[in-house]
């Protein structure tokens, strides 16, 4: 046997959608984490519920790397449809546990194979006849936690950890997990160099969380009053997540009554008109979609945006074009998001990176969205919103809400009504509101996606609607300097990245192994649309700057050529990824080396 | 000159708007002034009144009444959406929905639907004449069979009845009426607006200018030669004692969810029962089959949940909660933290 390999590894557990495979996977991946190693799990499933391919891999890095690094080292095979591919798949010397059933006549002779008839076990050690299915899928962690040397302590609290909610599944599916223990324990002998050790001060106070997860909760610190959605993959789970928190935390138990309205909505369209109707009656508002929502969604937000109405529209990306890959992780909505509706529109997009960001920029988007009143978009991706991620656990907000330009009765008093709706009265092109039910016979207005004068009244003239749209501007750029900075990490390379999103942690981890090979990179991480100054001023101060994203078309790349003055536009590459899956380091190092290598002319 | 005020100190200019910007002799013009007529007598308070609409002649109308309040021209035949939101944000507000034949069965029938599903409290008008307007004469989602356009083509498919729908759908109000009977019309406004749920009003209001001609079941002279009034109905609102008595068996009392009554004098040899929705059905469909237009209050259910209850919105307005009634306290943020770890 070589030398142990300790700590570093991609887990893969290839499984039937709907077999109940998830609790599993879950089991081991806290099971690890809860020997102080750090995990990155990502789960990559079919637009199906029951009986399609489903995978899910957990990253295991001392280091703590988050980013996916496909090829796994160790994988459980119990899907003789994809048995053939899911061994094509795995690196050299990687352990294969797998279905006894299947043949490995003629099979590589690279990897070791630890075959495990998991069906004759099932039927003939698990008495539970409703669970066996499931239970099946348990004697596969029992499998791995001895192959890996996960300890039976470690095994327990992930299913105590998992079943939570229900404390009588844990004995049940240690059973079956000790079934796993047992028959290897009879049968078989480690033979591949993988293994885990415990580790200490890696994962220490972290949590796990899902980006939608966090999202919610950001929602419900920023005060979010009316959340109104329809389901979509992959986003859904926002809007639930929402619901239940607001079940537990929103509900008053002497009453029963609710401080929030989560609303399942007829469509996208009507999901967005809900949300605008209440961010106008001056409720903090949000709708949560993905590419085929934001789709619909044009309309409204044109709306929202020329009558200035507040509101907070979460878009977690998904492959398109029209329903592409629904469950499959993209970056492709930005340029379409940033314009989003017809005539000339552009919008404040955020652009969380981590999951403590998809928990801050929604919190915060809420008073974005109050003090420009217009619409807020917060981009995130299936890869971010839908897998588990370790992060310091979030910090309790300490500022009050920001509830922008609204004037009440009393202010509308003093003013004695000479007030316009959309007069600039501040310069910075951001005007005064009243809400609906003010007490006051001057405090009302006419809200309208028509042209409007300064006051709010009907106008079809040119020049009004010129200075309207001027003014608008005016207001995007007051914007500018608001949102989310970028974030740089510069050493003086003349080479430099810029990414956005969830590609941050590839990015690092490229940026990691070109270092190690004596390539320092810098870095940009833009944090929100419209893009700052620092942007530019980043590509000054960089002979070579590659543009990382997950889009065919560089979107990011293209924004920025139009953001740069001409004599930059020609520093930047572009690299990019599209295959629906998060992008691995590799796809960013391999790239930057074969540009670097050429000689400079 | 002595001007009269209402109940809460206003004279009838207050619930006035801007200068109609529609054709001189249009129904939806009637309408607007019978509505002014109904908030200025009922003593509705400008603002608490939200005037929502989506796109269209009809949609245009909110601008022509109660100058005070607030409005929303929204998107076409969006309206509903926009109006749920307001009405979730604020539960205090009196929320108008003013839209027409093409806003809500065609383009927005789909919101329409849906608000009437969830007994949204809103009153929603549906100037109803046909034909789009705006866009110069094209037949609507409502236009009769055998309707003839103004350039002469025949409609040939089956029209959608709004009541109907709104019946089949759980509405909670629904009444048929005509911009030229103010003496329905108003009463029939006012247990709208007092009603607790969704008050759906489909008016017959005709197009002057493209849909007003021979052959056209949308236009005066037609609706006046075929106008079958169910009722002549009252309304006596909860601050008011019901002072008139009259003759049993002529009169169906609607009590309504905030002590209002809607008194129903029967002008017809058939007894509806307005609570039947079964009965509500056939009388519309009857009124079909002879070709006569049944105009009157066709169902109500008074008592109904409504959505901002059904969804138990505490009585405080939502938009009105702070940091305190909306944050996690720290114990609670820390709480969902270590369910994490």
């Amino acid at each position: 046997m070589s030398d142990p390999i300790v700590n570093d590894l991609t887990f893969q557990a290839a499984t039937v959608n709907g077999s109940g495979s998830q609790s599993s996977n879950s089991v081991l991946m806290r099971a690890i984490f809860k020997m102080g190693i750090p995990v990155a799990p990502k789960n990559i499933f079919p637009s199906n519920i029951e009986g399609l391919p489903t995978w899910f891999q957990i990253r295991v890095s001392p280091e703590g790397y988050m980013a996916r690094k496909g090829d796994p080292e160790v994988l459980v095979a119990l899907n003789p449809a994809t048995w053939a591919a899911d061994l094509k798949g795995v690196r050299p010397g990687a352990a294969v546990v797998h279905e006894a059933a299947y043949s490995t006549a003629n099979a590589r002779e690279d990897v070791f194979y630890y075959p495990v008839p998991f069906t004759q076990l099932a039927k003939t050690k698990i008495d539970n006849d409703k669970l066996r299915k499931q239970l099946l899928n348990m004697i596969y962690v029992g499998v791995v936690a001895k192959l890996l040397d996960i300890p039976l302590e470690a095994i327990e609290h992930g299913l105590k950890r998992h079943f939570q909610a229900k404390p009588k599944a844990v004995p049940i599916n240690l059973d079956a997990v000790k079934v796993g223990m047992d028959y290897w324990d009879e049968n078989l002998q480690k033979q591949d160099a993988h293994r885990l050790v415990p580790m200490q001060g890696k994962t220490d106070g972290l949590i796990l969380v899902e980006g939608n997860q966090a999202a919610a909760l950001g929602c419900l610190m920023g005060g979010c009053t009316v959340a109104s959605w329809y389901p979509i993959t992959p986003s859904s789970s926002l809007c639930e997540y929402i619901g239940t928190y607001a079940d537990r935390f929103r509900v008053d138990p002497e009453t029963g009554e609710k401080r929030i309205a989560v609303v399942q909505a007829e469509d996208e369209l009507a999901a967005l008109g809900m949300a605008i109707g209440a961010g106008w009656a001056g409720a903090r508002a949000m709708t949560s979609t993905s590419g085929p929502g934001i789709s619909l969604m044009a309309e409204f937000t044109g709306l929202a945006y020329y009558a200035e109405v507040p509101v907070v529209i979460f878009d977690i990306q998904r492959i398109g074009p029209s329903t592409g890959l629904p469950t499959r992780t993209s970056q492709g909505d930005l340029a379409f998001v940033y314009n989003l509706s017809h005539g000339d529109t552009k919008h404040l997009v955020l652009l969380p990176g981590t999951v403590e960001e998809c928990y801050s920029f929604a919190r915060d988007a809420f008073d974005l969205a109050d003090r420009f009143q217009t619409p807020v978009f917060v981009l995130s991706d299936l890869d971010l919103g839908m897998n588990l991620w370790m992060t310091k656990p979030f910090e309790y907000p300490e500022q009050p809400f920001d509830r922008g330009k609204v004037l009440d009765a009393a202010a509308i008093e003093k003013l004695q009504g000479d007030w316009g709706r959309y007069r600039d009265v501040d310069g910075d092109g951001v005007t005064y509101r009243t809400l609906p039910g003010t007490d006051h016979p001057l405090a009302g207005y006419f809200t309208r996606g028509s042209g409007h004068d300064e006051d709010a009244r009907y106008t079809e003239s040119g020049e009004a609607y010129a200075r309207n749209m001027d003014r608008l501007t005016r207001k995007f750029e007051t914007a500018r300097s608001a949102v989310p900075a970028p974030i740089v990490d510069a050493k003086g390379s003349p080479v430099a990245v810029i990414a956005f999103g969830s590609t941050v942690n590839a990015v690092e981890e490229a940026r990691v192994r070109l270092r190690e090979g004596g390539l320092e990179v810098d870095f940009l991480r833009v944090r929100a649309l419209p893009l700052s100054k620092a942007v530019t001023d980043f590509v000054r101060d960089h002979e070579r700057v590659y543009v990382v994203e997950m889009n065919r078309d560089g979107q990011l790349y293209d924004l920025i050529r139009l953001h740069l003055p001409s004599d930059l536009v020609g520093r930047l590459s572009s690299i990019r990824r599209y295959d629906g899956q998060p992008i691995p380091a590799d796809a960013i190092t391999r790239p930057i080396l074969e540009l670097e290598a050429v000689p400079a002319s | 000159m002595s001007v009269t005020l209402n109940r809460i100190g206003l004279a009838r200019d207050a619930y006035k708007g801007a200068a109609t910007t529609l054709c001189a002799g249009c129904g939806h013009n009637s309408i607007t002034n019978h509505l002014i007529k109904a908030l200025y007598e009922l003593g509705v308070e400008p603002h608490r009144l939200a005037k929502m609409s989506g796109i269209g002649c009809s949609s245009k109308t909110p601008a022509y009444f109660v100058d005070s309040a607030h409005g929303f021209n929204g998107v076409h035949g969006r309206m509903p959406a926009l109006t749920t939101g307001a009405k979730l944000a604020d539960r205090d507000l009196i929320v108008l929905g003013v839209s027409g034949d093409g806003d809500t069965a065609s383009i927005g029938l789909g919101q329409f639907m849906h608000l009437i599903r969830r007994n949204l409290d809103c009153t929603y008008i549906v100037e109803d004449n046909g034909t789009y307007g705006l866009t110069k004469g094209q037949f609507s989602a409502t236009a009769d069979v055998g309707s003839v356009q103004k350039r002469g083509t025949v409609n040939t498919y089956e029209p959608i009845d709004l009541c109907t729908v709104a019946i089949t759908l759980g509405g909670t109000f629904v009444a048929r009426s005509f911009s030229g009977d103010g003496k329905q019309l108003v009463p029939l406004l006012k247990a709208a607006i007092a009603h607790r749920g969704v008050a759906v009003l489909d008016i017959v209001s005709p197009c002057v200018t493209f849909n007003d001609h021979e052959g056209s079941t949308k236009s005066y002279e037609w609706v006046k030669e075929h106008e079958e009034a169910i009722q002549d109905p009252s309304f006596i609102p909860y601050y008011e004692e019901v002072q008139v008595d009259y003759e049993p068996g002529t009169t169906t009392d609607v009590r309504l969810h905030d002590g209002s009554h809607l008194v129903l004098r029967k002008l017809h040899e058939l007894d509806h029962d307005p609570t039947d929705r079964a009965a509500a059905l056939k009388v519309v469909e009857d009124g079909r089959r002879t070709g006569q237009l049944v105009t009157g209050l066709l169902y109500v259910s008074p008592e109904a949940e409504d959505f901002s209850t059904r969804e138990k919105l505490p009585e405080q307005p939502l938009r009105d909660l702070g940091e305190d009634d909306l944050r996690l306290t720290r114990g609670q943020f820390a709480e969902v933290m270590s369910e994490l770890a």
